[in-house]
């Protein structure tokens, strides 16, 4: 099989974007995107390449996705075009300064200051999962770096919480959780269809709506994910 | 280049750097943690199985003694017996500390469940599904979010380590370099290195990440910094080879009743071959990973893992993303087919060296996890790396607060000196060692490396393919004429080599077909050391065992 890789890049942020053209030739059906891009001098992050550490998030043929979770085989155009994330700033080629994310969960206090209580493990396995790839915010309408609105990138780590926390915390998580995702949040629910991790994120947001906006709590307990 | 004050440098932001910096800051000691990559893209994150304690939960009667036991066993009596004491003693609390952190840990009835794993005859490892790692993560990176908040944690997500800066014969700081900026920062105080392990020598043939490329452990193995037992690597015995890496299969499937098998030649009706319970007993599919690795590759044979007995609960509640996983990768629905695996790079049991304290040969440096020659000897066991990390990180701080190492300098452009002589040259890394851009040149190189150490550092070697290793080594480095990070790497690249010819028997994860025994007078840690660009090997005692009360 033989792809063609048409990459924007570009040496800065503030360098003039300019489309390259790389030939990726390979007989391996398991081979991704991440393993074309191996083979170029394209800057880009990646760790695992196993869809479980969220570094090779891209715009691939004009949908984010995973570079190690987007198999070659499995793209019917013969060109791909790759371009860097649109809503975080680019440092070169296809990085991107995803910091944004980390920042919204530390102005949410995404923190236990409490023991956790023991039950909802379901939820909070689930929750746990995420990535902080950023794919959700990518695809979100109502996202913007800057805004107040963090998006499922915070609402995940949040559900964590929501799945633990001990009585006297649920004040302050719910707070946040008001300020930093139900008030921003417009239902698009396009963030479900695009996490490479498969979050259950409708139940994850029903579930963190019910405790945090109508104060029932206890729904977390009763979380049923694919599973459990 | 920026000049910065503040104490401590924690490079790597994994387990152990989250597990060090949570434990500095509890103390009030503000810490700067420096990451090539945010922690949700650590090594850490990719821990599958559990995490191992005798919290006797079971109803198995387990206790501290044999978690201590079972581990010097494990790594075959090269571990320091006192380490793995403090370690094993510590256990149960680490596990209830993440507990209270809200790792969601696998409960019935209220009560967490832990599993089988290999080389350990009683259930104590407390697990999340195939996901354990993860979880771990997600609960030590919220902990340690609320010391950033604090101002106490400063985070440096997107810095790569370079060298360390050492004055009067003592670490004062680290230059890193900033990845987004493009710019080199020179960070003054004492350096705990967390930066797991050296992937990168062996590309795309470890189970792990991309991110741990060794040039970290290069550039300190260049500037005098002592490693030891590098010729412990762990080949896993249930690993596949996938697209640009090896998929690790958990050894949990086979602590939750997998069996490995081969099909015996010949036969009509391809007969089934449980080759390890056959030699072993019934728990032969639980051996050591050094054993069962060693067992399937000098079997020659292509083996397979059977996980059709596995019952629809244990799939469901306890294995449902490992099953998932296997499927996206290979296809094959684990539940009804058997599974062609073998052996793959795992884990590092070699490292830096570093005392009971983790110290090392330098002061005002330290090392914990993974990068660390610390707790698991010629072998590493299941379940006892996640552990080794959180506590290992914890261990450490603990120690360089005793050892003052956290009393803020004045350190206004100071004056930057070199640990090791004779390699400062290399050390002055130009721009060019940092640009992003692949160099053509430079990874052909490292391919090479890689293919030279796969040869040499194979499960099974002799005198003949180790030597075969390094004359292709050193032809490589005569005709690279490598600078820089990539000098470095072929540094320690021949290092590795040099421990698995000198170590002239078989022990844990060492196996010498021209030394097949055990030898007695070598339970002894090797020992290299970089000086004037040579390489020197020694070997030291392990310590003796002290009365156990005394360190808690």
């Amino acid at each position: 099989m033989k792809k063609i890789l048409h990459i924007l890049r570009r040496k800065n942020a503030e360098a003039k974007p300019y489309w390259e053209d790389f030939t990726y030739e390979t007989t391996d059906e398991g081979a991704t995107v991440a393993t074309a891009l191996a083979s170029t001098p394209v800057v880009w992050e990646h760790s695992c390449l196993q869809r479980r550490c969220g570094a090779c998030a891209m715009v691939i043929n004009k949908t984010p996705a995973l570079a190690c979770n987007t198999r070659l085989s499995e793209i019917s155009t013969d060109v791909i075009q790759l371009e860097p994330l649109r809503k975080f700033p680019v440092i070169e080629d296809l990085l991107v300064d995803r910091s944004v994310m980390m920042q919204n969960l530390r102005r949410l206090s995404v923190w236990l200051e409490e023991e956790a209580r023991t039950g909802s493990e379901g939820m909070a396995f689930e929750a746990a999962r995420c990535l902080q790839c950023g794919l959700c915010l990518e695809v979100c309408p109502n996202f913007a770096a800057g805004g107040a609105f963090a998006g499922m990138a915070a609402m995940a780590p949040m559900s964590r919480l929501i799945a633990r926390l001990s009585e006297g915390e649920r004040k302050r998580i719910a707070r946040a959780y008001q300020k930093g995702v139900y008030s921003g949040c417009g239902k698009s629910l396009a963030c479900r269809d695009i996490c490479p991790a498969q979050l259950p994120i409708e139940e994850l947001l029903v579930r963190s709506n019910a405790a945090c906006v109508w104060k029932r709590w206890k729904t977390a307990g009763s979380f049923t994910s694919v599973g459990d | 280049m920026n000049t910065k004050t503040m104490a401590v440098n924690i490079i790597g932001a994994g387990l152990a750097g989250l597990s060090a910096a949570r434990a500095f800051a509890q103390e009030g000691v503000g810490v700067r943690l420096i990451s090539f990559q945010p922690s949700e893209r650590a090594q850490s994150n990719l821990a599958e199985g559990g995490i191992n304690a005798a919290l006797d939960v079971m109803g198995e009667q387990d206790t501290v003694q044999e978690h201590f036991l079972d581990t010097m066993k494990g790594g075959c009596d090269l571990a320091d017996p006192n380490m793995v004491w403090n370690l094993t003693q510590a256990a149960v609390g680490l596990v209830k500390d993440m507990d209270r952190l809200g790792v969601p840990f696998h409960r019935e009835q209220g009560q967490i469940i832990q599993r089988n794993f290999g080389g350990q005859k009683k259930k104590r490892t407390a697990y999340a599904k195939s996901s354990t790692g993860k979880m771990l993560m997600a609960a030590l990176i919220d902990a340690v979010r609320r010391y950033e908040a604090a101002g106490l944690v400063e985070r440096y997500p997107h810095h790569r380590f370079e060298r360390l800066i050492v004055k009067n014969g003592k670490v004062a700081g680290a230059v890193i370099y900033d990845r987004f900026r493009k710019e080199k920062i020179s960070l003054s105080g004492a350096v705990l290195m967390a930066c797991g392990g050296m992937n990168g020598l062996f590309a795309g043939e470890t189970t792990g990440t991309t991110a741990n490329a060794a040039d970290a452990q290069a550039a300190l193995f260049a500037q005098g910094i002592e490693f030891s037992n590098l010729e412990f690597l762990q080949y896993h015995p249930t690993t596949v080879a996938i697209t640009g890496k090896r998929l690790l299969i958990s050894e949990a499937a086979r602590g939750e009743g997998g069996r490995l098998f081969y099909y015996e030649e010949g036969a009509t009706d391809r007969k089934k071959v449980y080759f390890l319970e056959e030699k072993y007993g019934e728990r032969g599919n639980l051996m050591p990973r050094d054993v069962i690795s060693r067992e399937m590759t000098m079997l020659g044979k292509q083996v397979y893992l059977d996980l059709t007995g596995l019952s629809r609960e244990t799939w469901a509640v306890r294995l449902s993303d490992l099953r998932e996983e296997i499927l996206h990768y290979l296809g094959v629905d684990p539940a009804r087919e058997s599974v062609p695996v073998s052996p793959g790079i795992h884990y590092f049991m070699g490292g830096i060296l570093v005392d009971e304290q983790h110290r090392t040969n330098l002061p005002g440096l330290y090392a914990a996890g993974e990068c660390a020659c610390a707790y698991h000897g010629a072998n590493r066991l299941g379940g006892n790396s996640l552990l080794g990390a959180i506590f290992g990180g914890r261990k450490t701080a603990l120690s360089m607060m005793t050892d003052g190492c956290c009393a803020e300098e004045d350190e206004e452009n100071s004056e930057e000196a070199h640990f090791a002589e004779g390699s400062s040259e290399a050390d002055q890394c130009g721009e060019e060692d940092w640009a992003e851009d692949n160099c053509e040149e430079e990874n052909q190189v490292r391919g090479t490396i890689t293919q030279i150490l796969m040869e040499g550092m194979a499960p099974l070697r002799d005198q003949k393919t180790i030597e075969a290793a390094l004359k292709k080594l050193d032809a490589l480095t005569e005709a690279s004429r490598a600078s820089g990070r990539l000098k470095h790497t072929l540094l320690l690249a021949r290092a590795f080599l040099l421990s698995a010819l000198e170590r002239r028997e078989s022990r844990g994860a060492h196996t010498r077909l021209d030394y097949p025994k055990t030898d007695a007078a070598l339970k002894k840690n090797t020992i290299v050391c970089c000086a004037d660009g040579q390489i020197r090997l020694s070997y030291r005692e392990i310590p003796v065992l002290r009365a156990q009360a005394e360190d808690g």
